[in-house]
């Protein structure tokens, strides 16, 4: 679908790249999954295995809606602050039941994504400064709404969302897995996802096709507000506390990676959701290496920008040539 | 001559009558223009005037200055990123460029003085900026994952350098040539606004005098055109992301300077508050639009309303980022409406 460009110069070298650009991320995975069986002492046990997932969940499930937004185009800065919000206000109603909170917490989280969403489609504000104004906000909005205190969660059922399993899979990794899926579906086998990949690939044209922009470029931005509320109310059960200052700093921008590593170029147009599973996962697994190997936090950031930045370089469309 | 009267009459009425509306829409389209462009300016003078008779202490020399002092940093760090954003790039690195240049101004001040103190910070900063330059302008990789890439090596190799932040770098206090370049004022004014204001005047000089300013603005107008044209595109942009990095490295050992020591914690999310400021100053993120002195105007703009807020008193930081968020919405909100009125 992507190699059909491909220049007939070297149709050869072009393909090799081609391949590496599409399937690169698995590569990367497969390659550093097998140094880690070297390396890495007890890699391959289950526990370990379950802690790596678990601790993905959070960036994968924001990245499957930021792969949304990307591929029309877009970005969704405000993310982060809305798994603050989600975490500050999850405890206000736990007096009521934990299924009304997580309601309360999905209605804020679409509330944030209609606002931003609204201001890119029917205001015109480009994405990056409509969401920045959430990101800038929502964290202290966060913070007032949570009194600026950190808040045990005591609620039975949270406890156990955060912490059971089933058939040894924890329910959180479970549910991200659901969520992938289903926005995999979406993406691929429903007329919206199709709409999405129009719009990220030719807005105009896609006005007049008389496909339906504005509501597609809205509901696009709504789940991504509802997923990062998911984010967050699966984060905060896991730690079993509300932390509305530290909860989901900088993820927009492990997502923004984990969708861009996977494939779904920032400019729009394609959405790759496999892919985006596998660069989460990558991100994931890269400081996960160092760390276990006695590497220092700070280097392994450093070394986690270095293949952020070789991923992409590796994976950037050829139209250097143009 | 009598019967002419009534003839020519309607002649000359119809001509104001039709010129009345179009001169309106034009007055209208500049009125809009202005806004725009100097919307900043008109907030921050209302803002200025209504907090200056509401406080005896806002309009007070002392008070405006330690204000100015403090949003110096910003403002050079945001000189820089109008010059990214105006070719159609984004620089997310200058906040963490920024902490770390301060670490090491400290360190470099311990070790070898004031030469140190300054040359150090300026290289590492400057290389930074360089290799994000030649990953965006060379290898043509997206400026969003290039200097995010950025933000978390300079972060990182802050913190190995900090021993994980647990270090602190004291600034000698025997360097006082490097000391007052921070503290010290001339005529009242401190050192950092004076240099953020001299770099100013040389920013717009640069991009509305030069060959090289109007590159930048032909590059974020259209990348493609600008190519066509034969203008050196990779150059141009790995010249700015080099800017960009050396001034946010330059307002860090300001800082240093100013507070006399390397601050690890500081910076983070900074490079989206310059972002505001160059936005709020009226510069398009799409590139090819954007004055250095709307953004000196935005960055101004920011910490006049956190100081009118602390003088309300009774919010805390939370609520001023609640209040900062929703003004910037309002602010975008504005010129987005303005600026497609201006297009129609």
């Amino acid at each position: 679908m992507t190699t059909a460009t491909a220049p007939a110069a070297a149709p050869g070298r072009a393909r090799a790249l081609g391949l590496v650009r599409d399937y690169g991320v698995y590569f990367a995975l497969a390659l550093l999954f097998l140094v880690n069986l070297v390396v890495t002492d007890n890699f391959l046990t289950a526990d370990n295995l379950r802690t790596q997932a678990v601790q993905m969940v959070p960036t994968l499930v924001v990245a499957l809606g930021m792969a949304l937004v990307i591929g029309t185009k877009g970005v969704d800065l405000s993310v982060g602050s809305v798994m603050a919000i989600t975490s500050a206000l999850l405890p206000l109603y736990l007096g009521y039941g934990a299924g009304l909170s997580v309601g309360v917490c999905l209605l804020a989280g679409a509330a944030a994504g209609l606002l931003s969403g609204y201001l890119v489609a029917f205001v015109g504000v480009q994405p990056i400064v409509a969401t920045l104004a959430l990101l800038v906000g929502g964290r202290g909005l966060a913070l007032v709404l949570a009194g600026g205190q950190l808040k045990d969660i005591r609620n039975p059922q949270l406890r156990e969302l955060g912490a059971g399993s089933v058939l040894g899979i924890p329910y959180t990794v479970l549910i991200a897995a659901v969520l992938a899926v289903l926005v995999g579906l979406l993406v691929s086998r429903t007329t919206f996802g199709r709409q999405v990949v129009a719009i990220g690939g030719n807005p105009r044209a896609a006005q007049f096709a008389g496909l339906p922009v504005k509501r597609v470029l809205v509901t696009v931005y709504v789940v991504s507000g509802m997923l990062a509320a998911i984010a967050g109310v699966l984060a905060t059960a896991r730690l079993s506390a509300s932390d509305p200052s530290r909860l989901g700093e900088l993820i927009e921008l492990a997502a923004i990676t984990a969708v861009v590593v996977g494939g779904t170029p920032l400019t729009g147009g394609r959405v790759r959701i496999l892919g985006t599973v596998a660069g989460a996962a990558l991100m994931q697994l890269i400081v996960a290496t160092l760390i276990k190997n006695d590497v220092p936090a700070s280097l392994a950031q450093m070394a986690q920008a270095l293949i952020i930045a070789a991923a992409v370089l590796v994976q950037r469309e050829g139209n250097g040539s143009r | 001559m009598t019967p002419e009267g009534p003839l020519a009459g309607p002649g000359i009425k119809t001509a104001p009558a039709t010129a009345p509306p179009a001169e309106a829409a034009r007055r209208g389209e500049q009125a809009a223009r202005i806004v725009q462009r100097h919307g900043a300016l008109i907030v921050l003078a209302v803002l200025l005037a209504v907090g200056g008779a509401t406080f005896d202490t806002f309009l007070t020399a002392y008070n405006l200055g330690n204000l100015a002092v403090q949003a110096s940093f910003l403002a050079v760090i945001a000189l820089g990123m109008t010059m990214v954003i105006i070719t159609g790039g984004i620089d997310l690195s200058v906040g963490s460029v920024y902490a770390l240049s301060g670490v090491l101004a400290a360190y470099g001040a311990r070790e070898w003085g004031l030469a140190g103190a300054l040359l150090l910070p300026l290289a590492v900063s400057g290389a930074i900026g360089l290799a994000q330059g030649l990953l965006v302008g060379k290898a043509k990789m997206a400026p969003f994952i290039v200097t995010l890439g950025g933000l978390l090596f300079a972060r990182g190799l802050l913190q190995f350098l900090t021993e994980e932040g647990s270090q602190t770098y004291l600034v000698p206090q025997t360097e006082t040539a490097f000391l007052e370049l921070g503290q010290g004022r001339l005529f009242g004014i401190g050192f950092p606004v004076l240099i953020a204001l001299a770099l100013f005047l040389i920013g717009g000089l640069v991009l509305q005098r030069t060959r090289f300013g109007m590159r930048l603005f032909a590059i974020g107008g259209s990348e493609d055109a600008s190519s066509l044209m034969g203008l050196p595109v990779a150059r141009t942009k790995v010249s700015v992301y080099v800017i960009s990095g050396l001034l946010a490295g330059l307002a860090g050992t300001l800082n240093a300077a100013q507070l006399g020591s390397g601050v690890t914690v500081i910076g983070v999310g900074l490079e989206l508050e310059a972002i505001a400021a160059v936005v709020i100053g009226g510069t398009l993120l799409t590139g090819g639009v954007g004055s250095v002195s709307g953004t000196l105007a935005g960055v101004a703009l920011l910490y006049v309303i956190r100081d009118v807020i602390n003088q309300v008193g009774g919010f805390d930081s939370s609520m001023q980022a609640v209040v900062n968020g929703a003004f910037l919405v309002v602010v975008v909100v504005m010129q987005t409406l303005l600026s497609r009125a201006r297009r129609r």
